[in-house]
């Protein structure tokens, strides 16, 4: 098996696309390949208003005054908002998506460096600019929290003085799984290997920054604000929340979007202000924030210290594993994640293998960095969780002199074992893992690969070979476990046919690229045999969509996939009842077959779907208890979460010299359940490859002692480009979920999760033979040469 | 200061500030959206359109120097109604996800096709190695490219168009 194998073939429509699920191309393409797509910062209202926001050039400093005289006095500009003014309107502070309290503008302090303080509303972007520079801003600078494992010292000055009685920087401690039973597993271990891992800042960098066009009708008192959100449902009911506004008087519309990755999930000052603007102006106002912006105070991703310990017999099988984590939030709790998981799904970090006792604490401290934590493809923490397992099985292989891949075979979870409850309370609904690794390794010629390294080295050449085999759990989220801010992670969704039997389907989740235009077009093709083309899929927009919490941790598909799924059984079952009355029989004498009902043992009579819409809304007299048209609504409750899967094995060279790594190969198996549109699927993968290549080799916000951000610019944040991605190999396994209506498990954060592990262990094993066993990311030249030479440095502070 | 340039074959004058960057121009002045920014340092190539004919990064080029230049925007790419093969083969190959890098890519990629009409992999991914995607891991933007150096236009459109 050398690649992904297009599913079964389905029947065709008329425009050539499959009536079900196929690689179709996407139905969004045509207005982007024109230049026409519709993007935040692309609106332009009349009367529109710009607005800049002055930051911080602080990590930590108290504010003793501010002079917005000079700024209010430039021609154009309409006028400049302080902490102070918000906070004559009570809103100088607003929750955050993990029920702390964030500044939308300082008032007492700043707490980290780009932090908001101002904000100049003028008539055009550069007028808005020009005046941040006429705001003088009187600060004390104070000593600043810039290694979280400072931050508990005892004379750690204190970020968050703002809440009564806080005197220290702690935020919450956290625990999972059996710590007795984890302990005893340990000191009954025949070996036992520890290793400190980081998984430092990074950030998601979408292509376009985050922004907002906000509009409050001063006659109506309607706000339309137009925003770079993942989540329009959920961040309309929070503004209700915030400012008090009627939130049937809100309308959050989110157009097309240029990536999120999760930097498009929480709420930011940013569109508080452009809001607060449009109420003191009267006009919309816009505010789009600047890439320095975005990478320096939105949500960043992970920044967490975890000593993580593996415990083992001698000849390899996994007896318990625990972890250790300290866990960066920066100066407020800004992370977003259900409300029962501080540190998201982290818990998750048994992984895919099979064995009885697990433990983690983590500890999460407030430094003076920007807010965050749960962003990048992280699918709620699993990102680290992934590394941290797949990392020190890799330093136990070492330490056991095994064959890394050997290990993980030995210590797999078997098909018979699933549904599988985890040390730390999952349920895994199905997998086959090895199956999976086998694809792998044979697409890989691992065994040629082991030979070629062994030749090379005898040459001197350090070549590596990484595996990563991760366990996703995707789908947040039952809503008796899961909610965020008390808003339950179901999605509805609704689908009406009209009366020529074409459809709208209106989705509560909210696409930033992954194609939703097309693939839940299919998904409704697949159920009701109305051709993708003939569905319109709308979504981003509160006023006309059904409520649910939006898009990230892949839970588009094995929630609102779900919803489409069941909304278009619903219409079927509808359409059978309207059929019988057609074709005067009983519903249970007809019989589906894709697109129509007919008449059991007479197939030539029967109503297509379309005819049946026809008829829906036509003066066919219909049944008791069925009204007419043919619609329906559901809302998706999901039962648990999927567990797509997969394995990864990487090939890099390193040059010992410079310590230069390149990535040589990728090959990656997935295993996502069915694939609704192979071509899409594959393109996430992609994706998220190149963010594990990125985040392995490059990807770093650091901070120097005085708390500055030194990755606040892309000349800084180094993002992968076509150079350091090779040709990616993909492959595939298909396990359905058993409780997912279409057994789909969802996939866009598959590839960012697993791969960063796969890429360290390749450049681990590379140069093994200097005696490393761990090094941290970003593996740049720079720190694998410092490696090599048997110095390893703390890769998230500067090094002076 | 009046800045007049031909845009996509049509010749506009403009009264703009002389700071003002050409993408700012490009979108806030001439209204024509799909160029986009991302950046500000030159690093992303969200911004790159043509000036004469190459392929310039707009977010870091003032307005004023494309005075008396022609400049060509993704807008600019579709002749009579006929998408251009870089078009084509971005959807051909599902080489766009969020669509915001794409303009830019397009241009650097149809630019790179008029110099070198059968560019190596190797070649494709340094001429776009200039600009960042975060969607699609370049895999599919380089077959896009190819697929566009495999279905050139025909002479005969290109008659048509000339």
């Amino acid at each position: 098996m050398t690649a992904v194998e297009d599913t079964p073939s389905v029947p065709l429509s008329p425009a050539g696309n499959p009536i079900g699920f196929g690689r179709m191309p996407r139905k969004e393409d045509v207005r982007f390949l024109r230049g026409q797509g519709n993007y935040v910062d692309d609106l332009n209202l009349p009367g529109m208003l710009h607005g800049a926001v002055l930051r911080s050039p602080f990590a930590h400093a108290r504010i003793n005054s501010i002079d917005t005289s000079a700024a209010e006095a430039l021609p154009g500009v309409k006028a400049v908002i302080t902490g102070e003014t918000l906070a004559g309107l009570g809103l100088a502070w607003m929750p955050t998506l993990s029920y702390d309290t964030q500044a939308v503008l300082a008032t007492d302090k700043v707490r980290f460096q780009g932090q908001e303080v101002a904000f100049v509303i003028a008539e055009s972007r550069y007028i808005a600019r020009d005046a941040l520079e006429l705001i003088d801003v009187d600060y004390d600078p104070l000593p600043a929290v810039y290694d979280a494992k400072k931050a508990l010292d005892p004379d750690a000055p204190v970020i968050r003085d703002d809440k009564e009685g806080k005197t220290d920087n702690h935020i919450y401690d956290w625990e999972a799984g059996d710590k007795d039973k984890t302990e005893a597993a340990f000191a009954a271990a025949d070996v036992v290997v520890t290793e400190d891992i980081l998984y430092p800042r990074v950030h998601p960098a979408p292509m376009e920054t985050c922004g907002s066009v906000a509009h409050m009708d001063p006659v109506t008192g309607k706000l339309t604000l137009w925003t770079t959100t993942q989540a329009p449902h959920a961040h309309r009911t929070v503004y209700a929340l915030v400012a008090g506004l009627p939130e049937q008087k809100i309308q959050v519309i989110s157009p097309d979007i240029g990536g999120g990755f999760g930097n498009k999930v929480p709420i930011y000052p940013g569109y508080v202000l452009s809001i607060v603007g449009s109420i003191v102006t009267g006009k919309p106002v816009k505010w789009m924030e600047d890439r320095s912006e975005n990478l320096m105070s939105t949500g960043f991703a992970r920044d967490y210290h975890m000593k993580a310990s593996i415990a083992s017999t001698k000849d390899g099988k996994i007896l318990a594993v625990k972890v250790d984590v300290l866990a960066d939030h920066g100066a407020f709790n800004g992370t977003a994640q259900p409300t029962k998981y501080p540190a998201g799904f982290f818990h998750i970090f048994t992984g895919s293998y099979d064995y009885p006792a697990a433990y983690c604490n983590v500890k999460a401290v407030y430094t003076n960095k920007a807010p965050g934590g749960v962003a990048y493809a992280c699918s709620f923490r699993i990102t680290e969780a992934a590394y941290v397992i797949e990392r020190i099985v890799d330093c136990l292989a070492a330490e056991l002199k095994m064959d890394p891949a050997e290990l993980r075979l030995k210590n797999l979870l078997k098909p018979e074992q699933f549904p599988y409850t985890t040390p730390t309370g999952w349920e895994y609904d199905s997998g086959d893992y090895e199956k999976t690794m086998r694809v792998a390794m044979d697409m890989a010629g691992y065994e040629e690969l082991r030979k070629e390294q062994a030749e090379k080295r005898a040459r001197g050449e350090y070549m590596g070979i990484g595996i990563s085999f991760f366990t996703e759990g995707v789908g947040a989220g039952p809503r008796k476990h899961m909610d965020i801010l008390g808003l339950g992670m179901a999605d509805g969704c609704d689908l009406r046919v009209h009366p020529t039997g074409k459809a709208q389907v209106r989705l509560s989740v909210q696409t930033q690229g992954q194609g939703h235009e097309t693939t839940f077009a299919q998904i409704v093709a697949h159920e009701l045999g109305i051709p993708p083309e003939d569905i319109e899929v709308i979504h981003g927009d509160t006023d006309n969509t059904p409520f649910g919490l939006g898009t990230y941790g892949s839970r588009s598909t094995p929630v609102s996939g779900a919803a489409a799924a069941l909304v278009a059984r619903k219409v079927r079952d509808k359409a059978r009842l309207i059929a019988a009355a057609a074709l005067e029989c009983a519903p249970d004498d007809l019989e589906w077959e894709l697109g129509r009902w007919y008449v059991k043992g007479d197939p030539s009579r029967g109503r297509t779907i379309q005819e049946i819409a026809m008829d829906a809304h036509g003066p066919l007299e219909l049944p008791d208890g069925v009204e007419g048209h043919l619609d329906a609504q559901v809302v998706y409750n999901p039962p648990n979460l999927t567990y797509p899967y997969g394995c990864y094995i990487c090939v890099v060279d390193v040059d010992p010299g410079t310590g230069q790594v390149k990535v040589r190969r990728f090959i990656a198996v997935d295993d996502c359940g069915p694939r609704i549109n192979p071509t899409i699927v594959e393109g996430q993968v992609h994706g998220g490859l190149a963010d594990g290549v990125g985040m392995a080799l490059m990807e770093l916000i650091a901070f120097d002692e005085e708390g500055n951000n030194l990755g606040g610019s892309f000349m800084d944040y180094l993002l992968p480009t076509s150079m350091e991605c090779p040709d990616w190999e993909l492959g595939e396994t298909v396990t359905p979920s058993p409780h997912h209506p279409i057994g789909a498990k969802g996939v866009g954060e598959s590839a960012t999760v697993g791969s960063p592990a796969a890429v360290v262990n390749a450049v681990i094993d590379a140069i093994s033979p200097f005696g490393v066993r761990h090094a941290d990311m970003p593996l740049t030249p720079a720190n694998v040469w410092r490696a090599i030479q048997g110095s390893p440095v703390r890769t998230d502070l500067a090094v002076s | 200061m009046q800045v007049t340039v031909t845009v996509n074959g049509q010749e506009v004058t403009r009264d703009v500030e002389p700071r003002t960057l050409l993408v700012h121009f490009i979108r806030d002045d001439l209204l024509m959206r799909g160029t986009h920014w991302g950046c500000d340092t030159s690093n992303c190539g969200a911004c790159t359109v043509w000036v004469d004919d190459e392929p310039v990064k707009s977010c870091t080029y003032l307005a004023v120097q494309a005075d008396g230049k022609s400049i060509t925007t993704v807008e600019g790419l579709e002749k009579n109604g006929e998408l251009d093969p870089i078009q084509k083969g971005f959807m051909e190959c599902h080489g766009l996800q969020c669509g915001y890098c794409t303009p830019g890519m397009m241009m650097v990629g149809r630019a790179l096709l008029d110099k070198n009409p059968n560019p190596s992999e190797d070649e494709i991914r340094e001429g776009i190695s200039g600009n960042i995607c975060r969607c699609t891991g370049y895999k599919n933007i380089v077959a896009a490219i190819q697929w566009a150096a495999e279905h050139p236009v025909s002479t005969e459109a290109s008659e048509v168009t000339a």
